[in-house]
């Protein structure tokens, strides 16, 4: 049966018509962007994933021998790494160690402590007024690999960011940091490039104002077939090569895919140390939530049966 | 309260207040409120609102236990929170989120009142302190974004103050107020805590009232049929708490979801970078609640006569929200509910989808096509008030009401027997 509908109703559905034709050219904006971040299976996803220990520990390396000496990791104390979900968190002490150490306190840990006294921490002042170097402990922080940042801007044309929060401050995480140090790529031979920056096609940037002008039309476009390349340029050349770092661990690869992995693991536990507690918590929220709502539920409806 | 106390003070203490502060009395008559039979689930959002409230006062007063004020510091600090301070991830990671869920929820409680009906007479007053609610919420949630000193804080501080500098006259004055100096810095920072520490207790001041604005008339019912009958009404404890309380639960499993499991969802990459005045960031967009009214500030890209663009824009997005303070008196149709408004009903819908459309272009570059589609989505914002609404008050012809709750409720229950007994093969 055809139902007449009112003139009002035609006129309402009669606005479905521009609102579909709108909807198709949305999807063609403007060009230039980044080459999409390549999508790592990281052992932390997910809602049970925790940290690779070892992985971390390995990206811990990386950072301390290539990342450290431009890059500096202020929000990140000795302390943090034998902390709880750190990389070198112990329950209890090996054995060997006396009964009154505990060394699952970041204060006592060994290992910690080993890695802080490798550092040279400024402190002061002293009883004369001046400032003295002494070995790190624990409680202090990632020391910055440059005092001040116009020393950092002489040295390498930028300040370096800081990397404690670097997989939370790129859309992609750890997937983009993974994504540039292994991305780094020769640019196409209609760019040129100023001495002293690096093409990456992951890093934002825009290149169609360094296209060779023999390769523009008079219009200043593109000739035929060719595109502006995706992504742009940066100061930091390409820091990681096979074979540059010594694992510990020799069935571990020395490749430039594993360095970057294992760094860019480290960097998530660097900018979300709480990860693992946060997971092992929201579970147990959930389940009680969940629980609850079902009593809840059970005892609306029955309460509501008998309202007629 | 306006329907007849039941209460009878039980012991002699009772009594003894019950003549001086009839605290028990006023409890004990919220708890008893006749409540229309037929809310269904879209009247739980008031229940899950004042909930959040609480939510953000709690936690947001034990961050503010942690956090430094000062543009030295504050990134540090919050930090510092979520380092070292014992369950301070959590802390934040509910406060950040928590406001998400806010809006989430007003923006559905909201939807709900514009479909049935909510600010009709006798309820203009309710619908009012509402929108007030809306707009300190607006403003709170604002500058608690700043907070952190983040990159999105400093410049989402930056582009939006400057926008009261297009006011004539006073406009300039108007910033230098805000920012407490010629740019934004730390006195911005420093006042801007104090206020988002301060008007959310203005905000529960408001909630009291909105609450007893409620309390007067009563509830609205999907059917828009005022309360004819004691048959029509259940009281709100047990009923509604444990139907409200069910609706909370699964509100929190979702909120849970995003706490624990994708806390920075929501949220900007840009945010975890310190501010910095000398870079500017590629894309500077707000949190994604404010979206809409970003889209239609920026779909004003010309000059109206004497207004320029920018002023214009400003103009528009400020409108938007105010004209919701007259809605009441925009759509004069007697018949509440758009369940017996068919056209009404259509356009509603339209509304919903373009507020959602206007969502998605705020995130867009101000560029084309966006710019264009902004202007049509805020243009259909606008008419849909002044124009659709206040028209189809006069030439809408709607179906026919119920005599009262009940009857609805009882025609409801007969169809879902009749389609029962249908759906029964035949022998």
């Amino acid at each position: 049966m055809m139902m007449k509908k009112p003139l009002i109703i035609k006129l309402a559905l009669s606005l479905l018509l521009p609102v579909s034709l709108l909807a198709m050219p949305a999807a063609l904006a403007a060009g230039g962007g980044t080459k999409k971040v390549k999508d790592i299976e990281w052992s932390f996803e997910g809602p049970f994933g925790e940290y690779d220990k070892a992985a971390v520990q390995r990206g811990f390396q990386v950072y301390k021998q290539v990342c450290a000496s431009c890059h500096s990791l202020k929000f990140v104390a000795f302390r943090h790494l034998g902390q709880e979900g750190g990389p070198f968190y112990v329950k209890k002490c090996p054995t060997g160690f006396p009964d009154n150490i505990d060394c699952s306190d970041p204060m006592q840990n060994p290992a910690v402590k080993a890695i802080a006294a490798e550092y040279e921490i400024t402190d002061g002042p002293d009883d004369t007024g001046d400032m003295f170097k002494r070995p790190g402990i624990p409680a202090d922080y990632f020391p910055s690999p440059y005092p001040n940042d116009k020393i950092a801007i002489m040295a390498n044309g930028v300040v370096p960011p800081d990397l404690s929060l670097m997989a939370k401050a790129r859309s992609g995480g750890p997937d983009y940091i993974y994504s540039l140090l292994t991305g780094y790529e020769e640019v196409a031979d209609f760019v040129q490039l100023d001495p002293g920056v690096y093409y990456n096609p992951y890093f934002p940037g825009d290149l169609s104002s360094s296209i060779k002008p023999e390769f523009l039309d008079e219009e200043g476009h593109l000739k035929d077939g060719l595109h502006v390349p995706l992504g742009g340029v940066l100061k930091m050349k390409a820091p990681l090569m096979d074979n540059m770092i010594e694992y510990a661990d020799e069935s571990i690869p020395a490749t430039v895919d594993q360095y970057a992995r294992d760094v860019a693991e480290f960097l998530m536990w660097t900018a979300e140390p709480r990860l693992e507690s946060r997971k092992e918590t929201g579970l147990i929220v959930l389940i009680y939530l969940i629980i609850f709502g079902g009593i809840v539920y059970a005892s609306y409806r029955q309460l509501w049966s008998k309202v007629d | 309260m306006s329907h007849p106390s039941t209460y009878v003070p039980g012991s002699a203490f009772e009594r003894f207040l019950d003549k001086r502060l009839p605290i028990i009395r006023m409890g004990a008559d919220f708890m008893d409120f006749p409540t229309p039979k037929n809310l269904n689930y879209w009247y739980t959002f008031g229940g899950i609102l004042s909930l959040f409230l609480v939510i953000q006062i709690a936690t947001g007063v034990v961050l503010a236990m942690h956090y430094t004020p000062h543009v030295d510091f504050a990134f540090w600090s919050v930090e510092h929170i979520m380092r070292d301070v014992n369950y301070g991830d959590l802390l934040r990671y509910t406060h950040s989120n928590g406001a998400s869920m806010f809006f989430v929820a007003v923006y559905l409680h909201m939807f709900r009142g514009l479909y049935y009906g909510s600010f009709k007479e006798p309820r203009e007053v309710l619908w009012i302190l509402g929108v007030v609610i809306f707009v300190l919420m607006m403003a709170t949630a604002f500058m608690g974004y700043v907070l952190p000193w983040g990159q999105m804080s400093y410049w989402g501080a930056t582009v939006i103050t400057s926008l009261f500098s297009a006011i004539p006259v006073v406009g300039d004055s108007i910033k230098t107020l805000l920012w407490g100096g010629f740019s934004v810095d730390n006195p911005t920072l420093n006042r801007f805590f104090a206020l988002h520490f301060l008007l959310p207790f203005a905000i529960a001041g408001m909630v009291v009232l909105h609450i007893w604005a409620l309390h007067v008339p009563g509830n609205t019912n999907p059917t828009g049929v005022e309360i004819k009958s004691k048959k029509d009404t259940i009281p709100f404890h047990p009923y509604y708490t444990v139907k409200d309380g069910f609706a909370i639960i699964l509100f929190l499993i979702m909120f849970a979801v995003f706490v624990f499991y994708m806390p920075n969802v929501l949220g900007h990459a840009d945010n975890y970078i310190e501010a910095n005045a000398m870079v500017t960031p590629a894309h500077i967009v707000p949190e994604w609640y404010f979206l809409p009214f970003y889209a239609m500030l920026r779909a004003v890209t010309f000059d109206i006569f004497f207004i320029d663009a920018k002023l214009g824009g400003v103009l528009v997005m400020f409108g938007s929200i105010l004209l919701l303070f007259i809605l009441p008196w925009l759509d004069r149709s007697k018949v509440r509910s758009m369940r017996y408004r068919p056209a009404a009903k259509i356009f509603f819908l339209f509304f919903v989808a373009d507020a959602i459309w206007l969502g998605w272009l705020g995130g867009k570059p101000a560029e084309q096509p966006y710019i264009w589609q902004a202007q049509i989505a805020t243009a259909y914002y606008f008419i849909y008030f002044l124009i659709i609404l206040p028209l189809l008050s006069i030439m809408e012809t709607p179906k026919e009401l119920p005599k009262s709750i009940s009857e609805a409720v009882l025609a409801k229950k007969k169809k879902q027997v009749e389609q029962a007994s249908a759906a029964q093969p035949a022998e």
